[in-house]
């Protein structure tokens, strides 16, 4: 039962690496002039949603399975994650606006933020695997 | 070859043109403070009392400065230090006037002229850990601004506009086309082609600069014609304007015009050569439009000419009648989109309500018992950003006119123009008969809006030194990529702005340029490439860099920055920014530059207008609170910001204020045999008009003439033709054409002391306090305790 929990995570956090990775590539494509705004932004739009959602279910998962450490170290990238959706002002097409990202440094820091939550998920992956392998054991 | 500053006859080297000695100085344009007039005099008389000497010798000067670099020829004008609460004459005799950066007079010559590019500074500091404080550099531009002289030149070398940017930094590898010089049409002296010699050239674009032929001239007209839109009255004027101004509209043979009207549903009209009369085609459909017949909908103007003439004629009266209150923007922008995908072009829309229909309906969103709330500045709906996107994809630019009396939810409509590089004209409470103000200025802003000239699509691209990088941009506009920008038309009347940060150090050059390349296509169809260049001398020392400072560019981006500010988070934020930015400024003067230990606020007198321009911003439509403003104007008054020229917004922040009645002779201007007076400049406050003066303010696009209820009966006779002073009708205006035709019709309103102009003209009185703001006196002292915090 727990080894199920954790590899569901594993796959799960496996899941929002390549998600981030993803997200890094695309911002440098724009940065470095292969794709355009408009095209970048509604690739990235897209997979919000999928991001929200994958890491609302780690979280739930961890919460679920009584794991309050785990859980209280995926609580704040999901609130984040909810608040940066939610906070996106009525004008805008997306949490990636074609039209603002090149306005006052939003790229960058969208770069950033991307940058932060693949380490953020390496150390998760590292985390759940660990415990895996625990819950595997202890089996 | 022994280098020599002598640039004639043979080839000489590289090396002779060298680079300007480091001379770190500046040199503020007028002279200031050499008011004649008695009371000022004792005002001026005390603050040099307090510094103790009049400054006749300058190297004392600098050492009671202390911190400045011994360069003995240094202009401390621009440093003086002034204490603004004691002095009570700070505004220059003539309007001010950017400064110019000390370069060689041959770069001198080079560098744009500020009526097309302005700097925020004309001094770069070299690095940015040189600076304690945060620089604010940036560059208005107008960059398609009539000139008086043009080079257009054809080079067939690719790069060219790399080989410019190394020309400025003297690269020694010279291709050999660069030797021949087609104005002089001589061989040799490469810095004296035409692009080097001149800040502005235009380049004749080769086919690698087109992705398509260029694309004929297309004007498509969309008109609102619901019932409000009757009642408001605006067609009738608008299809006489387009009538008489049909042989001006910008272009040549291949011309292509198109008409679309909606209300409820869409109308084209089929305007095909051979047809008797217009044949109008509806779509009621407005949920998913389809063009009706992909042809005629937009014919070449030269040969449906009387179709299009009959249409205009009879457009007016076809819809008098009209009982539809709906009006369906939404889907007509977008069967509008459908119609001019093909060519690209420009689309005029007409709006005179909020659109209720259809998608990108809008909802009302001002409470109007709370006109003073701040909130709704930016839009309600991604739906005209997204369109303004496809459009500026397809190169359509699309112009708004707004006439509406009530709410139209601006901040949303706005975004069609925004973001397709587009032009917006508001006209609040327009009615035919009830506003003929506002009727005659919608008819003098068409007039110039057909005839004026007009590039198609077209890019702009900005470089800039290494070590340099943009991270803002304001105007209307596509940013595709860091330094790209999609402009589906430009028009000589829109300005752009951006932000600058200094990444790396500028160590190894002693200029840092600027570079703005716009590559378009005219109406006539010929690819161009327009490029301005400016370039600026390097400093070490901070202080330089304030005595060089431009307030007037710098006011402006602060309004941008802080316009940006209000729509992101909120109105009072924004307004708490500037007040910020006035106390840094401030006190990081005072430990960083000024070693006099002095209470009162003292700031350089290059700066010494700031804290008053700031003052005089947070008074504007765009950002006063306490005063209830309508949310589409101070929408509007927003738009204004981004996008109207340096010259324009400042005129439109801080007026300038003259007396006109006791004009004299002196220092007077004498062009062409007649003696034009220049009377000075007086500060924005009830103190300086009198009841038997005439006074006019000149606001940018509109003027206003006051005139005291003791002025002489003979300058009112003389002046405006009118007996006496119990005669000026109490709203009379006139409309005023400067000789200038860059810029727009002036209104001119004569204001009696108790007419209802009188209103407006006392409301730019922005150095006096007011019922919801405070005077400039007491925001001064506000600055001085925020200070000492």
């Amino acid at each position: 039962m727990e080894a199920a929990v954790f590899i569901l995570s594993l796959v799960d956090c496996c899941a929002l690496i390549f998600l981030s990775v993803y997200f890094i590539i695309t911002l440098s494509d724009l940065e470095c002039d292969y794709i355009n705004a408009r095209a970048c932004c509604s690739k990235l739009n897209k997979w919000v949603i999928p991001e929200m959602i994958g890491q609302c279910l780690s979280t739930m998962l961890m919460l679920v399975s009584m794991h309050w450490f785990i859980f209280l170290l995926n609580l704040p990238v999901a609130a984040w994650n909810i608040y940066r959706y939610a906070k996106v002002p009525m004008g805008n097409m997306g949490v990636f606006d074609p039209t603002e990202i090149h306005n006052r440094g939003q790229l960058k820091s969208h770069m950033k933020e991307a940058m932060i939550k693949l380490g953020y998920h390496l150390l998760c992956f590292f985390i759940y695997l660990y415990s895996m392998i625990l819950a595997l054991i202890n089996d | 070859m022994p280098p020599s500053n002598d640039m004639s006859n043979q080839a000489p080297p590289y090396s002779s043109y060298g680079y300007p000695s480091m001379q770190p100085a500046y040199r503020q344009g007028p002279a200031s403070h050499t008011d004649s007039s008695p009371s000022q005099d004792l005002y001026s008389q005390s603050n040099y009392q307090q510094y103790s000497q009049p400054f006749p010798n300058l190297s004392q000067l600098s050492a009671a400065l202390g911190g400045l670099s011994g360069v003995p020829e240094l202009e401390v004008e621009s440093l003086r230090p002034v204490n603004l609460l004691q002095e009570r004459t700070l505004l220059p005799p003539r309007p001010l006037e950017a400064p110019e950066p000390n370069l060689t007079p041959d770069l001198k010559k080079v560098n744009c002229s500020p009526h097309v590019t302005s700097v925020t500074g004309s001094m770069m500091v070299r690095a940015q850990s040189l600076t304690t404080v945060d620089l604010l550099i940036s560059l208005f531009n107008t960059a398609f601004c009539s000139l008086s002289v043009l080079f257009i030149l054809t080079v067939s070398i690719a790069f060219r506009l790399q080989i410019i940017t190394t020309l400025l930094f003297l690269s020694y590898l010279v291709p050999d086309e660069f030797m021949y010089n087609p104005v002089s049409r001589s061989y040799g002296e490469p810095h004296r082609r035409p692009e080097v010699q001149n800040s502005t050239v235009e380049f004749i674009a080769s086919s690698d600069y087109m992705l398509r032929p260029p694309q004929p001239a297309a004007y498509l007209f969309v008109l609102d014609v619901s019932h409000n839109a009757v009642e408001a009255g605006y067609l009738k004027y608008f299809c006489e304007s387009l009538l008489e101004n049909l042989d001006r509209l910008p272009g040549d043979t291949r011309t292509r015009v198109g008409f679309l009207t909606f209300d409820s549903t869409i109308h084209f009209y089929n305007l095909q050569e051979g047809l008797s009369q217009p044949q109008m085609l509806v779509v009621s459909d407005i949920d998913d439009v389809f063009i009706p017949s992909h042809d005629s909908l937009m014919v070449n103007l030269k040969e449906s000419k009387e179709l299009v003439q009959d249409l205009l004629n009879s457009l007016p009266a076809m819809f008098s009648q009209t009982r539809e209150t709906h009006s369906a923007l939404g889907p007509a922008l977008q069967a509008a989109f459908k119609l001019m995908s093909p060519t690209g072009g420009r689309v005029t829309v007409f709006q005179t309500q909020l659109p209720t229909l259809g998608a990108g309906l809008l909802q009302s969103r001002e409470d109007p018992n709370q006109r003073s709330s701040t909130k709704h500045l930016g839009p309600a709906t991604d739906f005209y950003k997204k369109l303004a996107l496809d459009c500026s994809g397809q190169q359509i630019g699309v112009d708004l006119f707004l006439l509406s009396s009530q709410y139209a939810d601006l901040s949303s409509l706005a975004c069609i123009s925004k973001y397709s590089a587009g032009s917006i004209f508001y006209y609040p409470s327009f009615h035919y008969i009830h506003n003929p103000a506002q009727l005659e200025k919608f008819q003098k802003d068409l007039e110039r809006y057909l005839s004026r000239k007009i590039g198609f699509e077209a890019v702009m691209r900005i470089r800039c030194t290494k070590g340099l990088s943009i991270h803002t941009f304001h105007g209307n506009f596509f940013v595709r990529s860091t330094d790209l920008l999609s402009l589906a038309n430009v028009n000589p009347d829109s300005a752009f702005a951006v932000q600058m940060s200094i990444e790396d150090s500028l160590a190894d050059s002693s200029l840092a340029c600027f570079q703005a390349a716009l590559l378009y296509t005219s109406s006539k169809g010929k690819r161009r490439i327009r490029v301005h260049t400016l370039c600026l001398p390097v400093v070490n020392q901070l202080s330089d860099v304030y005595a060089g400072a431009d307030v007037q560019a710098i006011t402006c981006l602060l309004a941008n920055m802080a316009i940006d500010r209000s729509i992101s988070s909120s109105l009072s934020d924004a307004r708490d920014a500037l007040i910020n930015a006035v106390v840094d400024f401030v006190n990081s003067y005072k430990s960083n530059v000024s070693s006099l230990q002095q209470s009162g606020l003292v700031c350089p007198s290059a700066m010494r207008l700031f804290p008053l321009y700031i003052h005089a911003l947070l008074k504007q439509k765009a950002l006063r609170t306490g005063t209830s403003t309508r949310l589409d104007e101070r929408v509007f008054a927003m738009c204004e910001f981004k996008t109207q020229p340096l010259q324009q917004l400042m005129r439109m922040v801080h007026p300038d204020l003259y007396r006109l009645d006791n004009m004299s002779d002196q220092g007077a201007l004498h062009l062409n045999d007649t003696v034009v007076p220049q009377p000075h400049l007086l500060h924005l406050s009830a103190e300086r008009l009198s009841r038997d003066g005439a006074f006019l303010m000149d606001c940018g696009n509109v003027f206003y003439l006051w005139i005291g209820k003791c002025c002489s009966d003979m300058f009112i006779r003389d002046v405006l033709g009118i007996p006496n002073y119990a005669s000026i009708p109490p709203n009379m205006f006139i409309l005023y054409c400067p000789k200038k035709a860059c810029l727009l019709f002036v209104f001119l309103f004569f204001c009696r002391d108790d007419g209802s102009a009188k209103a407006t003209f006392f409301q730019q009185l922005v150095e006096d306090r007011s019922e919801s703001s405070s005077s400039y006196y007491e925001f001064l002292q506000h600055i001085e305790q925020q200070m000492s915090k």
